[in-house]
């Protein structure tokens, strides 16, 4: 089967590219909104937009971004579409943008689309940016709504705010971890699925920066 | 201006636009033209999506603030069952305590904000003073819950005291004659657990519910007995808490008087709300 570039683009980043997993890119806002399948998804579709939109805007206007104030432009661009996207969720998605709080907004800062619109849209035309985007956006989308999954399964024994397990304290068996809602979880999480994906692709794990010294003799 | 191109001297063309793509990107002009439009254009698309947006925004908020009314109502213990048995929308409102009519300038969001600043209370003379506040807020929210044709049919008016231990805050229903208690709810008090502190007990909150507030002649006969209650105006006192009772008596004496609702009462009584 071949497969055209345009494909390969869109799927790259999702497993064997992932920026959240491979570049640990953006894995700020992937563990502050991520205790509900919820959240998880809004910000994913958030992003998502953000990024494939920016990317289009900056790959089309990519050849006439002075050099020496193109970060401010990317930034500006990126930071109004952010406030555009936090508008419409604050319209019409009250309940989730209040559960998501700043993070919306930092989306500006997030460094996965930084990162895309300076090291790919500004040096490709729009189509194959924004596609490049919307790829990256999914295997963020893809990371962060794994771990919201896993955290409110555990956490909260729901998916999606449905109970999925009978909770102990209304009668059923379940005791939900409530580490899982805590911080700390997503971290132990994300590290567990970076493991599990270098463990399966090799290729993926880093050279050692340091050589571990060599052991030394234990006298008795 | 002539068609000089300021750096590389390539043939400029009548169309300033496409002057401006020519120029090179490291150009002053360009990098100066770039950011300003890239600004520009940001802006518009900021300030367009604010403003088209900010209708449905507000009502959201509005219906937010609503639920948390309902909810805040709701959650005092005592209120949420008169608030279903007497059925209909609950609303809140900002009133100003010295007109007894509802204060339009100060929306219940900014409420707060208003009584941050101490030009709106008003200090209180010993004389007028029964509750033992030293001052009082000129602008009070209270809650209207109204029946199907838009008449009150409970008024919910927060009252706060001096009792024995501190300051008593309670929020008093009434019926929509506006002189019988519907019922009363404790939201804060630090009186002595076990004696005074029995005010918070349902049991005790009960005894108001159907007690008249004034008599015919319009004074405030409403008190808490010092033993069993005695008569239309008295709720039975509680054991080893007279004093605690006495603030209840005068709390309720002070915010039912001319200090406190009484122009609102009043109003209220003319059919303004």
């Amino acid at each position: 089967m071949v497969r055209s570039p345009a494909w390969s683009t869109l799927t790259a980043p999702l497993v064997h590219q992932n920026p959240v997993m491979l570049q640990i890119l953006g894995i700020c806002s992937a563990l502050a909104v991520t205790t509900t399948l919820a959240t998880a998804l809004t910000m994913s579709v958030a992003l998502t937009v953000v990024l494939t939109l920016a990317a289009g805007v900056i790959s089309l206007i990519r050849r006439h971004i002075p050099e020496t104030i193109r970060l401010i432009v990317q930034i500006v661009i990126i930071a109004s579409l952010v406030i555009v996207i936090d508008q419409v969720l604050q319209a019409w998605f009250a309940e989730l943008s209040r559960a998501l709080s700043v993070y919306v907004g930092l989306i500006t800062t997030n460094c996965l689309v930084l990162g895309r619109t300076e090291a790919f849209a500004r040096h490709n035309p729009p189509p194959r940016a924004m596609i490049d985007a919307l790829g990256n956006g999914l295997g963020y989308s893809l990371v962060l709504c794994v771990i919201g999954a896993l955290r409110e399964f555990f956490g909260k024994g729901a998916l999606l705010g449905q109970t999925v397990l009978p909770l102990a304290s209304e009668g059923g068996w379940f005791t939900p971890l409530s580490l899982m809602l805590l911080a700390p979880s997503a971290f132990f999480l994300l590290g567990l699925m970076v493991w599990a994906v270098r463990s399966l692709l090799p290729e993926q794990a880093e050279a050692p920066q340091h050589a571990p010294p060599p052991r030394a003799e234990v006298e008795r | 201006m002539d068609n000089r191109n300021p750096s590389d001297g390539t043939p400029g063309t009548r169309n300033p636009w496409r002057r401006l793509l020519a120029l090179p990107n490291e150009s002053r002009a360009k990098t100066v033209i770039v950011a300003f439009l890239v600004s520009a254009i940001c802006a518009a698309l900021v300030s367009g999506a604010t403003v088209m947006l900010r209708p449905i925004q507000a009502a959201n908020r509005a219906a937010e603030e609503q639920a948390r009314i309902a909810a805040l109502v709701r959650g005092i213990p005592g209120m949420a069952g008169l608030l279903e048995q007497s059925g209909g929308t609950l609303s809140t409102v900002v009133i100003d305590l010295a007109s007894g009519r509802a204060a339009d300038a100060v929306p219940p969001a900014a409420l707060e904000t208003a009584l941050a600043d101490p030009g709106n209370w008003t200090v209180l003379e010993p004389e007028q003073d029964i509750a033992g506040l030293g001052q009082r807020p000129d602008f009070v929210q209270i809650y209207l819950l109204r029946d199907e044709v838009g008449r009150v049919s409970l008024a919910l008016l927060p009252l706060s005291g001096q009792g024995y231990g501190g300051r008593i805050d309670a929020i008093l229903a009434l019926e929509a004659d506006l002189n019988t208690v519907a019922g009363i709810a404790v939201t804060r008090h630090s009186e002595t657990p076990g004696l005074g502190g029995r005010i918070d007990e349902a049991a005790w909150q009960a005894g108001f519910a159907g007690t008249a507030l004034r008599d015919p002649a319009g004074a405030v006969r409403f008190r808490v007995a010092s033993g069993p209650a005695a008569g239309d105006y008295e709720v039975d006192g509680i054991t080893g808490a007279t004093r605690t009772g006495r603030g209840v008596t005068r709390m309720v004496r002070f915010w039912l008087g001319p200090e406190g609702y009484g122009p609102l009462l009043d109003a209220m009584a003319r059919g303004e709300f």
